[in-house]
């Protein structure tokens, strides 16, 4: 085996779901969600998916893709799809402690890395950022505590040689960077989507080696309260006394907005 | 906390100047500073910055520290965490606040785990407090559904902060110091290998009318239509996030906490439900009228103005009737 790749693999509630499908629980200081099923942070999914490329490119049995998921209790579906798009094995870490809302990034960079520690790796593959979070501290700080060379933002990931060629994101193109392996890349959207499973993957899939770690298991001590506390946590006020243009058909109901509007000296 | 620094990390924009969000920075930053008693820092790396560097003494800043030398001409991490942690390591508390900008957001991580520190990104505000024991962070979480009131509890403080968070000091001040920082000397293990440029057309934030269509436009086809309509006002195309990861739009459309963020005059949400993280790039816009199939959508609680219907019927329609009274 080649090369091994580590995609790091975060579950949050569907980041897609309405807005008020999550709550905010002052006394706990806690986003409630309601109703959503969890799902892979979609960024973590484009990391997947680069890392399934960069196997594609190089040909049977050269690539391992590891994924890797820590959490309080992880899905077992969702896992299973995603280990199913390309996969080769899954390592987990789960714990009653391993509240995503209650670890700050800095402890959840020093559980990963503990735990990449212990894997082989030559490639670590983020999101860009968590859907649930939105920090965005995660990836680097893998790479800082790992002491490896990070890109972040990435549409695009190849390898060769043992060094990791990465197009990143720029507000008005894309740089093209060259870092020796080992390394870590951060991973966008631009990438595109990852792919679907087919069912028989979903179904081979279970057959795919998993590996379950606790906190004792990687040394993991939590820092008890991290290096950044949350205080307090508020709804965003956003809404609006919305006028509606009541109209019997779609046309009907486009040109009464534009009398509306019109009336209103809003165009 | 009495007497701790605030540092301002600097940042140029493509024209070689001070960037707008710098100027607030440091607006920021002097408010922050007179809570603690501290003094207000600049530090700027690049390649011939000497006149930002002289600018930025007068915007308040106690002593400038800049790094001027061609490897720093263009960002690459690793030179530039060395220069900022040969600097900060021998601070023992303080504040840095940085753009949340591309060079922000890749640098802030970075030199908070090498100097173990707290470090709390996309900050839409940062209040002095007391009480608190530090100042407090306020960051959007959950893609905007909530926001977070942070402090950090090491004695050093990162931050990065949005736009329009701040605002610059109005009267010039006079007398800052200068200091020159060493060059980086390790050699960086990210080679740059060159920039592409891609024309992004005009710029979604700098448009007075945004018109965006969602995951019910179908297809690309739907959105020539919101073209048309945009055409009309002078304003640009938007989309929220499935059209561009279904490839309908350029991703350089998306509007929203991971896009671009924008508060036009008038902005358009069409076929649009109204995700969080979409809402969250766009709730402080003027006006938002939204177009939705669904009377139900979230997206109407959040909009001035609503029209029910199919976007194929209403669209047409109302570019049409605008199209008499605009001309």
């Amino acid at each position: 085996m080649g090369l091994n790749i580590i995609v790091c693999l975060k579950l949050v509630p569907d980041p897609e779901g309405p807005a008020d499908s999550f709550t905010v629980d002052q006394a706990s200081r806690r986003v409630v969600v309601h109703g959503l099923p969890p799902v892979a942070n979609p960024y973590d999914e484009n990391a997947l998916e680069a890392a399934i490329r960069i196997k594609e490119a190089a040909g049977d049995g050269e690539v391992k893709i590891t994924l890797l998921s820590m959490g309080r209790s992880l899905s077992k579906a969702v896992m299973l799809k995603a280990l199913a798009t390309g996969a080769d094995e899954y390592v987990t870490v789960e714990g009653e402690q391993l509240e995503a809302q209650e670890l700050d990034s800095y402890t959840t960079a020093t559980l990963l890395a503990s735990v990449i520690r212990g894997l082989d790796y030559d490639l670590v593959l983020t999101g860009r950022q968590a859907a649930d979070t939105n920090s965005g501290q995660v990836g680097l700080g893998i790479a800082g505590l790992l002491g490896i060379p990070a890109v972040t933002v990435a549409q695009k990931v190849e390898v060769s040689g043992g060094m990791v060629r990465v197009e990143r994101v720029l507000p008005d193109g894309f740089e093209t960077v060259e870092a020796p392996l080992p390394a870590l890349v951060t991973v966008s959207h631009e990438i595109g989507d990852l792919r679907y499973p087919a069912l028989a993957a979903i179904k081979a899939a279970k057959q795919l080696p998993q590996k379950s770690l606790s906190l004792s298991d990687i040394n993991g001590e939590l820092a008890s309260t991290g290096l950044v506390e949350r205080m307090g946590l508020a709804a965003p006020s956003r809404e609006r006394a919305c006028v509606m243009v009541g109209a019997d058909t779609g046309e009907e109901a486009g040109r009464a907005l534009a009398e509306r509007l019109h009336a209103d000296r809003v165009l | 906390m009495a007497d701790e620094k605030v540092f301002v990390l600097a940042e140029l924009d493509e024209g070689g100047g001070l960037s707008k969000l710098t100027l607030e920075l440091m607006g920021l930053g002097a408010r922050l500073a007179s809570e603690t008693g501290g003094e207000l820092d600049a530090v700027l790396l690049g390649e011939d910055v000497g006149a930002s560097a002289a600018e930025l003494a007068t915007l308040g800043a106690s002593l400038v520290s800049a790094a001027d030398h061609p490897s720093l001409g263009k960002y690459n991490p690793d030179p530039y965490l060395e220069v900022l942690v040969r600097l900060l390591e021998p601070q023992d508390a303080f504040t840095l606040l940085a753009g949340h900008t591309p060079m922000g957001q890749d640098l802030a991580p970075r030199l908070a785990f090498a100097l173990e520190a707290g470090l709390v990104t996309d900050c839409v505000a940062v209040e002095p407090g007391q009480q608190a024991g530090g100042p407090v962070f306020v960051k959007p979480v959950f893609g905007g559904n909530a926001l977070a009131s942070n402090v950090i509890k090491t004695p050093r403080r990162l931050a990065t902060v949005r736009a329009r968070v701040g605002s610059a000091p109005e009267s010039a001040a006079s007398g800052g110091e200068f200091v020159a920082l060493e060059a980086p000397t390790a050699e960086p293990p990210i080679r740059s290998l060159g920039r592409t440029t891609e024309d992004r057309g005009v710029k979604l934030e700098d448009c007075r009318v945004v018109v965006a269509g969602g995951r019910g436009m179908g297809g690309a086809e739907g959105f020539g239509a919101l073209e048309e309509l945009a055409g009309l006002l002078g304003g640009a195309v938007g989309a929220s996030r499935p059209p561009c990861d279904s490839g309908w739009i350029p991703a350089s459309a998306q509007v929203g906490i991971t896009g671009t963020i924008v508060a036009p005059d008038i902005y358009f949400a069409v076929a649009i439900s109204g995700s969080s993280q979409h809402l969250s790039g766009m709730s402080e816009s003027g006006k938002i009228i939204a177009i939705n199939q669904d009377p139900e959508a979230y997206i109407f609680k959040v909009s001035d103005y609503g029209a029910v219907g199919d976007w194929k019927q209403v669209l047409p329609a109302l570019t049409e009737a605008l199209k008499h009274h605009i001309s």
